[in-house]
């Protein structure tokens, strides 16, 4: 395997936000054991737009569970600056995520008795430095959306309330699992577009996992994974706009 | 054989859901073992009674003179309607029990020396009958006999007119007459200071100078016969004789107060059950209703497969009905166990032969079926909700909930609420009956507990007003005939007394209009200390010099009001009839009385003021040695002492009460539990995505749970308040209810009983919500991150 690659690899912005070294995961499943990671080295740096990209069953989802805080290795080490994610317990993962990860959702998760704003709201209350509901959702392009509830918005409209939901707290990190995989190609693009204003505008280090090899044009660096380990580490020249994708 | 696969997936199902099935099943058990109990007592205690008062003859009219001619039996005889007559001979005494210091009175009723009494026969418990003529034999009643220790073959001895005589127990025996037994003046029984003798007739004519002569007489009727008419004959029959007036046994003590308490246990044997039921038939609503819309694509695949609406109706049915089979069997045998300890305790208090818990098969069915049918109807609105969807549609995912901005919101007051807030009202906003019923459900259990404090502290005040504020006399005395002004000086002179109180009692009828009733007129002297009238909130009456005061339960039955004039007939001496306008009214919570003072009375009654009762306030370092006198003095008939009154009481019902409450405690905390952890439960399952998005978006685990509880911790706000005042009604409907023409409750809840049960009910709700609590660690949060809703 090529585990050493992340950190050999050509020069990438910003300074390591998570670093990896040997992390393996293992869940068992009754009589046998899926080792969903199988020792994996990884560097994440500010800034960087990162696409994990993988088929159904790669580890890729395991991957970004244990980045996020919603899992620990079996074994291995996970640091984001000078948190050890891999022996914090569940209130500092709490923490952690509160402090510094917003995560976006392949079928959007908002809260269908709250509005659009007050769906945001529900995050930058408990934020130190938020930015407002409104200016959140202007900078998804839903200035004219607030008061509406979950089902009166499509599903390109909740999956960006959800990234805005997921911005206004000023995360370090935004995680998005299939964040267009639930959505029709136009709409998906949008999304995109405006992953990638947060990316640019914020400068919010984004990991985005699909297993849509169309959306990795648009990455600082494509990290391709099979079966739990990582296999080619690609860097784009240049990035492609979310308009030019096709899938 | 191995089940049907879709009986397979219900077994599964169940053994998921028992946390919820348990509950209901609890709540329904509550309901069953309450009907199987206070059923079970009130048709043990129903049949008792008609089996003893129809084999022992307890009689329908009862009479009292001072001393009427035998030949007068006879005429009573030929009546018509009359089937039998037996006069007897019926005194009372004071009695010396050896190592009992208090004075008892005891009631000596004759037995005819040539057989059985005709009517009101004994059950001889142990020991034998009375031997013709014998003078120094009685047989003793149970409660007396236990309450101290006496066997045949003791002894006691006890002045009868004017002469020692030592009594020695033949026999202990029971009779319809006194299934409880409380003696003339007093309201609680009180078994070691007042019991009841029977003795050889011809010795206790002798001992009295009685011979040829009766002061009692009963009579059993023929069936049909005119209760009224012979009731009304009797008193002319008797007038010339010192008649106190007839009446029938609606007026007889003991069986007012058996009756008192059948009619209590059947009112609760249907309201509770019906309280507890209706829970249960709402939790299983809930659940069932959560698990249809979770199981809606499957209900779809099913109706596509071929099954019909009735097999996938009856499936889901078959939970219900399963649930409340489960919580019937555990209500019956806990309804049966409760039912024998309760049987056990009316043994004790009633002495009846035959006395047991009743289990009756239709009972048990009928109780099962209601249990079953309120099962199925909780189901129902859920069921049909499942079968109203077309496969198709079915099969689909449930269309997103319309959520619109709250009431307050549109009244725009939006900043008020946080987020989670607005959340957890627009949850309740969208769902209002189901809120509404929760809250209800809360409130119910919230107020069985007031209920069950309610009867603690209506009979505290009771007790506080009747021994604290009206009688606060520490011995009262009775003489057998009126005695003048100088028997205060002579009472005065006893030891250890401090003050006297004489007073004057006769037996009188009251009438206004068509209505009467037979009652006690106390004629008392201005400015009495040791016994005041006192209404039921505490606040004392002066006595007018003319007019007489009322209780308000006498008052209602003469339909009286101050101004009234009614007829009053002394039932004694010269037996006068005068009118005389009512003062005043006061609400006494005990007994009905007439009050006059002592001088109006004496004009009534057309003589000099004499007494026929005395109060005393004693020393108490000197009442054994008071005691130890008035035992002696022949003019005393008979002394009662407040404090052993009370004392006595308290210990006969305490373990009642003990009982009572706990039960009541655990079944109203089964109620507020089975709903809180219900409601946490379904809220858990429908919001369990959002829980953990939540927690993903940082949240904390202690956040996500008061998240998730907030919504019942507002209906327990709303519900516990609302409680409260249910229960202040429902007390306010029992006072009612359970009002007699002895007794009516205060409505007297203390700020205690509303902390008690508010507290009970709030610290069941948080128990039950931290079970819950428990399971929001357990949320998966990887999995929602592919959960689509």
């Amino acid at each position: 395997m090529s585990g050493a690659a992340g950190s050999a690899m050509a020069p990438a912005p910003g300074v390591p936000a998570f670093r990896m070294r040997g992390v393996t995961k293992i869940y068992p499943m009754g009589e046998i054991e899926v080792r969903a990671l199988d020792g994996v080295d990884l560097e994440l740096h500010e800034r960087e737009f990162v696409v994990l990209l993988g088929a159904s069953g790669s580890g890729k989802s395991t991957l970004l569970n244990i980045l996020g805080g919603l899992d620990v290795p079996t074994s291995g080490e996970v640091w984001y600056l000078d948190h050890e994610l891999s022996r914090a317990n569940d209130e500092a993962l709490t923490h952690f995520r509160r402090e510094h990860v917003g995560f976006v959702f392949q079928f959007y998760n908002l809260i269908p008795s709250l509005t659009a704003a007050e769906n945001v709201a529900l995050v930058t209350e408990i934020a130190d430095d938020p930015m407002s509901p409104a200016d959140a959702l202007a900078l998804v392009g839903l200035a004219d959306r607030i008061n509406h509830f979950p089902a009166q918005l499509s599903g390109g409209e909740q999956q960006r309330v959800a990234i805005a939901r997921a911005v206004a707290k000023r995360p370090d990190v935004l995680l998005c699992d299939e964040p267009t995989g639930a959505l029709d190609i136009t709409t998906g693009k949008v999304v995109l577009e405006v992953l990638e204003r947060v990316n640019d505008e914020l400068g919010t280090t984004t990991v985005v996992i699909t297993h849509n090899a169309a959306i990795a044009r648009m990455a600082d660096r494509v990290i391709h994974i099979s079966s739990g380990r990582i296999g080619r580490i690609e860097t784009n020249a240049v990035k492609a706009r979310p308009a030019e994708l096709a899938w | 054989m191995r089940p049907a696969a879709l009986d397979m997936k219900l077994l599964r199902d169940m053994w998921r859901l028992r946390g919820h099935l348990v509950a209901v099943a609890l709540v329904a058990a509550c309901g069953v073992a309450t009907f199987v109990t206070m059923r079970g007592a009130y048709e043990g205690l129903v049949e008792a009674r008609d089996y003893y008062y129809a084999q022992y003859r307890f009689a329908d009219v009862f009479a009292q003179a001072k001393r009427a001619p035998r030949s007068l039996v006879a005429r009573v005889a030929a009546l018509p309607g009359v089937a039998t007559v037996q006069a007897r001979i019926v005194h009372e005494v004071t009695l010396d029990v050896p190592g009992f210091q208090d004075p008892v009175t005891v009631r000596l009723i004759s037995v005819p020396d040539d057989g059985r009494p005709a009517l009101n026969d004994l059950v001889l418990e142990s020991g034998r009958y009375v031997a013709p003529r014998a003078s120094d034999e009685v047989m003793i009643g149970e409660a007396f006999a236990l309450a101290h220790d006496l066997k045949p073959g003791d002894s006691v001895s006890a002045v009868i007119n004017g002469r020692w005589q030592r009594l020695r127990v033949v026999g202990i025996a029971n009779s319809p007459e006194y299934v409880y037994v409380i003696g003339g003046a007093a309201i609680f029984p009180d078994n070691q200071r007042f019991g009841v003798f029977w003795m050889s007739r011809k010795a206790l004519e002798a001992a009295l100078d009685m011979e040829d002569a009766f002061n009692d007489l009963t009579l059993r009727l023929a069936p049909g016969a005119d209760e009224k008419g012979i009731i009304r004959t009797l008193d002319v029959l008797l007038a010339p004789y010192g008649a106190t007036g007839a009446h029938g046994r609606d007026e007889q003590i003991s069986n007012q107060m058996l009756d008192g308490e059948i009619k209590t246990d059947r009112v609760t044997g249907i309201v509770i059950p019906a309280i507890f039921l209706a829970v249960a038939a709402f939790l299983i609503h809930n659940v069932l209703m959560r698990l249809i819309a979770l199981q809606r694509s499957q209900i779809g695949v099913l109706k596509s497969f071929g099954y019909s609406d009735r097999v996938v109706a009856w499936h889901y049915v078959k939970l219900a009905v399963g649930a409340a089979l489960v919580g019937g069997m555990i209500g019956i045998a806990l309804g049966a166990w409760l039912g024998n300890g309760l049987a056990d305790i009316y043994q004790r208090f009633f002495h009846m032969p035959r006395l047991e818990f009743r289990l009756s098969a239709e009972n048990l069915l009928g109780v099962t079926l209601v249990c079953v049918a309120a099962a199925v109807s909780g189901a129902w609105p859920a069921v049909r909700q499942a079968l109203r969807m077309p496969p198709a549609e079915a099969m689909r995912p449930e269309p997103p909930a319309r959520f619109k901005p709250l009431l307050v919101e549109r009244l725009g007051y939006v900043q008020l609420l946080s987020p989670a807030a607005r959340m957890l009202f627009r949850n309740v906003e969208r769902r209002p009956m189901r809120a509404a019923f929760s809250a209800l459900a809360i409130a119910l259990a919230c107020a069985l507990l007031v209920v069950g404090r309610f009867s603690l502290d209506a009979l505290d005040r009771t007790i506080r007003v009747q021994f604290e504020d009206a009688r606060r006399d520490d011995v009262q005395v009775g003489f057998y005939e009126p005695r003048s002004a100088q028997v205060k000086y002579d009472l005065a002179k006893l030891p250890g007394v401090m003050a006297v109180e004489a007073f004057r009692v006769v037996p009188a009828r009251l009438r206004l209009g068509h209505r009467s009733k037979r009652t006690a007129l106390f004629g008392l002297p201005q400015g009495a200390e040791l016994h005041r009238i006192v209404d039921i909130d505490g606040r004392v009456t002066t006595l007018p010099p003319s007019g007489v005061v009322l209780s308000a339960g006498l008052a209602r039955i003469l339909h009286a009001r101050p101004g009234s004039v009614i007829t009053v007939e002394i039932l004694e001496g010269e037996r006068r009839v005068r009118e005389v306008p009512v003062a005043s009214i006061v609400e006494e919570p005990l007994g009905l009385y007439a009050y006059l003072d002592e001088r109006p009375l004496a004009d009534l009654l057309g003589e000099d003021i004499e007494y026929s009762n005395a109060y005393l306030r004693v020393d108490p370092l000197h009442l054994d040695e008071l005691y130890q006198q008035i035992k002696r003095l022949p003019v005393v008939s008979g002394v009662s002492l407040r404090e052993a009154t009370i004392r006595s009481f308290l210990a006969t019902i305490a373990e009642n009460i003990v009982i009572s409450t706990t039960i009541l405690i655990v079944f109203a905390c089964v109620i507020a539990a089975g709903v809180v952890y219900n409601g946490a439960r379904i809220a858990l399952s429908e919001h369990a995505v959002t829980l953990a998005s939540l927690r993903i978006l940082g949240f904390t685990r202690r956040e996500v749970t008061g998240i998730l509880l907030g919504e019942q911790a507002l209906l327990a706000a709303i519900g516990i308040p609302v409680g409260l005042v249910l229960g202040y009604a429902i007390c306010a409907w029992m006072v009612v209810l359970i009002e007699t023409e002895l007794y009516r409750l205060p409505l007297a809840i203390t700020a205690h009983t509303y902390l008690y049960a508010a507290g009970l009910v709030a610290g069941a709700a948080v128990v039950s919500g931290a079970v819950v609590a428990w399971r929001v660690r357990h949320l998966d949060l990887v999995a929602v991150l592919k959960t689509r809703e």
